[in-house]
């Protein structure tokens, strides 16, 4: 009778390992819903200080959308505040979609070097130094930038140097480390037998690294560009520096003109909280978010036709 | 596994100690009273230096100096945030601040000079050129007397202390076209420096052998021409407190506005002093000379 | 034939490319230690910082940058660590999911100037944690974990499906799976990603600015008590780091030698860095050898 008792009773009881694995269950979703947390938190924090533009001060959103003088201090002849965010929002896309578009063939070329063609080399030097260049500070960029970069469009294309070519430039520089090291991870994750597979059939290495092993790493490719391109978008003191941060559509590749970020970071400082200017420059940051949105379902989309 | 766990437990327990240990032992004196600065990044060398001898002198006192941009000052000091803002306008000036519940406490004077990259080939304009170089109407450096260059503008962000002031005095209140935009004096230095034909502003100790300054209907802009109002595009440095400061905020705005300060660490870092000025200015830009009704 | 050829001037350029790219690379380290190494000297790494007048160093900066990168890493390295884990091994791969993906991806996109505004407005004003190394500390995590999570997940993503399988049908549970086959296996692609976020982090300035502050108090490197407020190990002290050092004086610095400051101290980050690097491949390379008795 007793004996059956305690046998039951081990036999239901969890064991070790479950009890462990309901634990490591437990804390792993935890550290995701903080994350989940923060990002709804931040997420939530510019939503609500962004769309006080429209519902506080009462800036109409279509205004805000497609207007192009940007001077929130000033009142225009209907006493509207001019807020017209269009020339950020356009310099914005251009200068992340030029990097972008300069930027993967060189990272993804440079991954495959790495990954496929000569891994000793990749893995003695460019491994460490696309390290090394993620962690400059983006001032420094900025300098060298201003220094180098500003005075070569100026020299070749005319005008004052400053405008979104330069910008693009510093950024190429920017994103490459990031791209570069996030696709050759994507690269590795490509299972060896995919290419022992191709070789096998007769492939060339060309052929074997453009029809399999880049089809089969798509995915990490597509998250690869996706956080250059994020980065390019948040970067704010390099960009300023260079892009000559004047709030105007851009006529022109070589004409001074400004995205999102750098509006943001240079005025947010020098405005009151809760003020009207201090909300435009929030609804700014909405929008890059909103934008940035919208640049991932994009890049997904790609990504999943890329796949099958 | 069991022995594992006792070092670990014993790790543990060693860290506790050692944690209560210092706790214990921590200097009570330190930090007993501690305010905090913040706000315009041109004032905080200052606040800072100031603050550092202030601490030295009295022990057991703190002062945390901080930038963040004269907006950010004065919206935490309005909310109470933090004791002092550190401020490059007068706060009525700011858009969003409600100006009666601040007390201002003007700390120093400071100059504000056009100047130009060297290859502009110009070292006077008159008022009247100026404003045209700003608004717009003059494109090429050649029709004001200097070298064929185009005229590349280069503002300070909008809601800058030294913007608004250079608009106010220097361009007689006229706003300057949408140009290019930077947040401090240093990249402004830096741009001007190395783009041809270039036109920035910046307080005077910001100028050095890399640009050009300006003098503007032949005044050449010094300290002695400051004091007297005959260079007039300067400003007041401010300490805002919400309402009048008690304790140790009193007790380190005295010590900034003492004369200890104002003829050491204010001129050393290239500012005036209140004291030298034979006029004084109202938040409306009125001048009146001190000691003369 | 046809193909032959195309295969090598595939090659061909995939070499240039490579190539190219080590050239910037190198041109921009060259630049960047060239202009800085002059400026290096025992003093310049360990005398305080001087406000306006010259030769100011950057000692209490560098000890600030180690130290903030060291509890942000203690902070979210873990989290994203679990959060990755759930995220790959656990979570179903529904729409909910890649809502979370999209959303931590989004994030990242964020500029640190807001992620630095929000940490002020939270950590520093609201939870009265004040301009301290811990609201920075807190500010780098909310700024680091995005990436972090993404580059572990996909870390995850290179162990092969059959080491799971290998474990699971010798009796294992998942978790004990990840834990003693899948995360040992992937540890220097972890590690990877750690050291390119520490990169981003030892880097960042605009996130600080506003949270662990940008001024530096003077320390006593003899007093290690973490309560006294000039100890190095205080958590509540302000702390300017040295990629907010070099914005600062870059940005409003009156002093004379500014510009030799700002090179030096940016030779000594991509230094600090390049040690940093080493040292973590290094300990990384012992770890996988111990972890995976390889």
């Amino acid at each position: 009778m007793k004996s059956t008792q305690q046998l039951e009773r081990q036999l239901k009881r969890h064991s070790k390992a479950a009890r462990l694995e309901n634990w490591g269950r437990f804390i792993s979703f935890s550290a995701l819903l903080l994350i989940v947390a923060v990002v709804v938190g931040i997420i939530g924090f510019v939503a609500s200080k962004g769309i006080a533009t429209f519902t506080t001060n009462h800036v109409s959103l279509w205004d805000f959308l497609t207007e192009k003088t940007w001077n929130p201090n000033i009142k225009d002849a209907h006493g509207n505040p001019e807020v017209g965010a269009l020339p950020m929002i356009v310099g914005s896309f251009l200068i992340t979609i030029l990097s972008a578009i300069v930027a993967t063939p060189f990272a993804i070329g440079t991954a495959v070097f790495m990954n496929e063609i000569s891994p000793n080399r990749g893995a003695k030097i460019l491994q460490p130094v696309t390290e090394l260049l993620v962690g400059i500070p983006s001032v420094v960029y900025g300098f060298i930038g201003l220094s180098v970069v500003v005075p070569a469009t100026r020299a070749i294309f005319g005008g004052s140097g400053f405008g979104i070519l330069s910008g693009t430039c510093v950024l190429f520089v920017m994103i490459l480390p990031t791209v570069t090291s996030m696709s050759a991870d994507a690269l590795k994750s490509v299972p060896r037998y995919y290419r022992e597979a191709s070789l096998a059939l007769g492939a060339t290495q060309w052929q074997t690294i453009y029809k399999v092993v880049l089809r089969a790493a798509t995915p990490g490719l597509m998250t690869a560009v996706v956080f250059g391109m994020a980065r390019a978008f948040g970067e704010a003191l390099a960009v300023q520096m260079v892009i000559g941060n004047a709030a105007l559509m851009p006529s022109s590749l070589v004409a001074p003109s400004s995205t999102l970020t750098s509006v943001l970071t240079t005025g947010i400082g020098n405005t009151v909280m809760g003020s009207l200017q201090n909300n435009a420059l929030w609804s700014l940051a909405l929008v890059l978010l909103l934008m940035s949105l919208v640049f991932n379902l994009i890049i997904r989309l790609i990504g999943r036709k890329g796949r099958m | 596994m069991s022995r594992k766990r006792w070092v670990q437990g014993f790790i543990v327990i060693a860290l506790v100690a050692l944690g209560g240990y210092a706790y214990q032992t921590r200097q009570v004196s330190h930090a007993r009273e501690s305010i905090t600065a913040v706000g315009s990044t041109a004032l905080q060398p200052l606040v800072e230096a100031a603050g550092e001898q202030y601490t030295g002198e009295h022990l057991g006192t703190f002062v945390n100096v901080q930038g963040g941009g004269t907006g950010t000052g004065l919206s935490q000091i309005q909310e109470g945030a933090v004791q002092i803002g550190n401020s490059d306008l007068f706060a009525g000036e700011q858009k969003g601040i409600k100006a009666n519940q601040l007390v201002d406490h003007r700390v120093a004077v400071v100059g504000i000079t056009p100047i130009v990259n060297k290859k502009v080939g110009v070292t006077n304009l008159s008022t009247a050129q100026l404003i045209k170089v700003f608004t717009g109407e003059v494109k090429n450096w050649r029709e004001v007397g200097g070298a064929n260059l185009p005229i590349v503008l280069i503002n300070r962000a909008q809601g800058s202390g030294t913007r608004a002031t250079f608009e106010q005095f220097g361009l007689q209140g006229r706003r300057s076209k949408t140009a290019q935009e930077q947040d401090s004096s240093g990249m402004v230095r830096s741009i001007v420096a190395t783009t041809p034909g270039a036109i920035s502003y910046v307080a005077f100790s910001y100028v050095d052998k890399t640009v050009q300054d300006l003098a503007i209907n032949h005044v050449e802009p010094t300290e002695d021409n400051v004091t007297t109002n005959d260079w007039k595009i300067w400003s007041y440095e401010h300490l805002y407190t919400k309402g009048q400061p008690k304790g140790l905020t009193a007790k380190f705005i005295h010590y900034v506005q003492s004369a200890a300060v104002q003829r050491t660490l204010v001129r050393q870092l290239g500012y005036l002093s209140p004291d030298q000025m034979t006029v004084d200015r109202d938040v409306h830009g009125q001048v009146t000379k001190i000691g003369g009704e | 034939m046809n193909s032959k050829t195309q295969n090598k001037i595939a090659i061909g350029a995939l070499y240039g490319i490579a190539g190219f790219v080590v050239l910037i690379l190198l041109a921009l380290l060259g630049y960047i230690l060239v202009s800085g190494m002059p400026q290096l000297s025992w003093h310049f790494l360990t005398a305080p910082a001087k406000a306006f007048l010259k030769g100011g160093g950057v000692g209490v900066q560098l000890f600030n940058s180690f130290y903030l990168l060291f509890l942000a890493m203690l902070i979210s390295f873990p989290i994203a660590l679990g959060a990755a884990i759930y995220l790959y091994e656990y979570a179903k791969d529904n729409w909910l999911t890649t809502t979370i993906r999209t959303a931590i991806e989004i994030l990242s996109s964020l500029p640190s100037v807001v992620v630095g505004l929000f940490g002020f407005l939270f950590f520093v004003v609201k939870l009265r944690l004040g301009f301290s190394i811990l609201s920075g500390a807190f500010a780098l995590t909310f700024f680091n974990l995005p990436l972090l999570t993404r580059s572990i997940e996909d870390s995850l993503r290179t162990i092969s499906e059959t080491q799971r399988e290998g474990g699971l049908a010798l009796g294992l549970s998942r978790w004990e799976t990840v834990t003693k086959v899948i995360l040992p296996a992937a540890v220097p692609s972890i590690l990877t990603g750690v050291i390119l976020s520490a990169g981003r982090v030892f880097g960042e300035a605009a996130a600080l600015i506003y949270t662990a502050g940008q001024s530096a108090p003077a320390l006593n490197f003899m007093d290690w008590n973490p309560f006294n407020i000039s100890s190095p190990l205080n958590p509540m002290r302000p702390a300017e780091t040295l990629a907010v050092h070099i914005w600062k004086i870059n940005s409003e610095g009156i002093m004379p030698d500014a510009k030799a400051i700002s090179s030096g101290s940016s030779a000594v980050l991509v230094l600090a860095i390049l040690i940093f690097n080493f040292a973590a491949r290094y300990l990384g390379k012992r770890l996988y050898k111990r972890l995976t008795s390889a």
